[in-house]
């Protein structure tokens, strides 16, 4: 690992109590879900990473705690690092503090998960679907939403077949 | 999903987003798009308008989506490259590039010098297509037809010399983990530098019908300014970032591929206006044409593949001689390899911006989950600060800046 990016991971193991993991030269940084603005700021304040390049999250269903893995990759154009932290959630009711007041970027990253996984980001400005339709049902990217291979519903049956289709229910 | 019901999205929803005057009736709500030319694909925009002024700005995307993400959970990882080609239409290439980098990260494969060098040539062809592409159209928004017709006669001799080398005029598949499909047709280097030798007349004849054309100067000067605080608070890049007066380029921060062998400039503008992002690509284009140059100098002999055969499949003369070969090929086809666990992110330079691949792992033949950090996404999410009091046809102009493309944002 860079000397540099070691020196950001030790802070932030020693702010936060965070474990970080080593992996193809990459530091992946583990944290509670509720430090991630506070790991957000510190980074954007202090260790100047002035841009997110992205969030996504993973799914681990059936594993229920914790389902589900967010993703943020920092990135510091003035150290030229990058570095990416994990915040494990719960599968039950997954929720989140927003970082769109750190970063503006966050907001349209922050509904494709809501839209795709079903992650609640509180005190988000307009959390709304942003690439399904406004009235779909379930979270696409979850791992028990099915791919394909569905029994096409009518409008006659829609209820019907329904009610037994492999759906991701809340 | 208990019931059938077609939600209409009413304005309600949209209360918080439009402001006060817009509930009393005093400015207008225009919808521009989902078809619409000048936006560059199915992109709808929500305008809020007094008169001819841009108050507001509501982007509506996802019109274009293909659930790509998804499909690729459920291919090996060889197979879910093909879904690549169709993500940024406009950069296959270079999202061929992104996916199979992030495939040799984790599997940690190495790449010969040869397919490395082959691989920047076509990267940057592939940059100069899309630059023309852009080009193209954003002139094409500010009525200046025949840059269009120009721009795309010179980006068929790209397509051309795809073809001759994987194929496929566009969806190309030709980057493999492990280096590309096969070694270049003796014709590549010969089409490469005739193509070389006449873009650099090429782009004078653009830049003397557009660069200081009073009628066009008019249209994109001092318009949809962006600082470059508000660039990075957005996660733009690419180049719209360099026009905004910030050095970055992964390229030449964080090389990849061989890029530090190469000489060139990044070229960086401060005005962070329409005309500089359209300046910073012709400038962009020149220093792309050298490094394609450069690398077709340099182009080493020797294997365009890895020969490590637990990843890559064994070449077609091999199996006809080799059982070990054909145990490969066929495992390879059928089940795919085996990934290590883990998460890696490879972001690279495509021609809007980073693209990032996070791609992971959970120990089998089939990525576990693959998420695109697209350049398009964060440049679009800019626009509302871009357009905001600007007139109706500057709006237009803005977006053609920008360069986006929506198969890259929809995916």
């Amino acid at each position: 690992m860079e000397k540099n990016l070691l020196r950001v991971t030790q802070a932030l193991g020693k702010k936060f109590e965070a474990r970080f993991v080593e992996h193809r030269g990459e530091s992946q940084v583990h944290i509670r879900p509720e430090q991630i603005t506070g790991v957000a700021a510190f980074l954007r304040d202090k260790q100047k990473f002035e841009l997110l390049s992205t969030i996504t999250a993973v799914d681990y269903w059936p594993a229920v705690e914790p389902r589900f893995h967010l993703v943020y990759q920092f990135t510091s154009l003035e150290k030229n690092l990058v570095i990416s932290i994990r915040a494990p959630l719960s599968g039950d009711n997954p929720k989140i503090q927003t970082v769109t007041g750190l970063y503006a970027c966050a907001n349209w990253r922050e509904r494709e998960i809501w839209d795709m996984f079903g992650i609640k980001f509180e005190r988000h400005p307009d959390l709304r679907r942003i690439i399904m339709p406004q009235d779909w049902d379930g979270h696409p990217l979850r791992k028990d939403y099915p791919l394909g291979y569905e029994e096409p519903q009518f409008s006659f049956n829609f209820e019907e077949i329904g009610r037994r289709k492999p759906y991701a229910r809340d | 999903m208990s019931s059938y019901t077609l939600q209409e999205v009413s304005l309600d929803e949209l209360k918080h987003l439009v402001s006060d005057r817009a509930l009393k009736g005093d400015t207008m709500l225009l919808n521009m798009g989902p078809q619409h030319p000048s936006t560059h694909g199915v992109l709808r925009l929500l305008l809020e308008l007094d008169g001819e002024t841009v108050i507001n700005v509501i982007p509506d995307i996802g019109y274009l989506h293909t659930g790509i993400e998804k499909n690729m959970e459920a291919k090996t990882y060889q197979k879910a490259e093909v879904m690549t080609d169709r993500l940024d239409y406009m950069n296959n290439m270079g999202n061929n590039l992104a996916y199979v980098m992030a495939i040799e990260k984790l599997v940690a494969l190495d790449v010969p010098p040869r397919a490395q060098a082959l691989r920047v040539i076509l990267v940057e062809l592939q940059r100069v297509a899309s630059h023309l592409v852009w080009l193209g159209t954003a002139a094409l928004d500010l009525a200046a037809m025949s840059t269009f017709l120009y721009c795309f006669r010179e980006r068929e001799l790209i397509l051309d010399i795809f073809e001759l080398v994987s194929g496929q005029r566009m969806m190309t598949t030709y980057f493999r983990p492990g280096g590309v499909w096969r070694d270049v047709p003796v014709e590549f280097e010969k089409a490469v530098r005739d193509f070389l030798k006449l873009m650099p007349k090429r782009l004078d004849e653009y830049e003397s019908m557009l660069t200081k054309n009073p009628l066009f100067l008019d249209r994109v000067v001092g318009i949809g300014k962006l600082t470059a605080e508000q660039a990075l608070q957005y996660g733009v890049t690419g180049s719209n970032l360099r026009a905004s007066g910030v050095d970055w380029d992964l390229r030449k921060k964080r090389p990849y591929t061989g890029y530090e062998q190469y000489d060139f400039d990044v070229p960086v503008l401060t005005e962070g206006d329409v005309f500089a992002r359209y300046y910073i690509r012709i400038l962009e284009l020149r220093e792309t044409l050298g490094i394609i140059e450069q690398a077709l100098d340099k182009l080493p002999y020797g294997p365009v593949c890895s020969d490590n055969r637990k990843y890559v499949p064994p070449p077609r003369a091999e199996i006809g001689v080799s059982m070990e070969a054909l145990i490969h090929h066929f495992k390879l086809w059928t089940e795919g390899f085996d990934a290590p666990k883990g998460a890696v992110y490879s972001p690279v330079e495509s021609p809007r911006g980073e693209l990032g691949v996070y791609l992971e792992s959970d120990g089998g033949p089939k990525p576990y989950r693959v998420h695109w950090r697209t350049p398009s996404w964060d440049n679009l999410q800019v626009l509302p600060v871009l357009a905001k009091g600007h007139l109706v046809a500057d709006l237009v102009a803005i977006i053609g800046s920008i360069d986006i493309v929506l198969g890259d944002i929809d995916r």
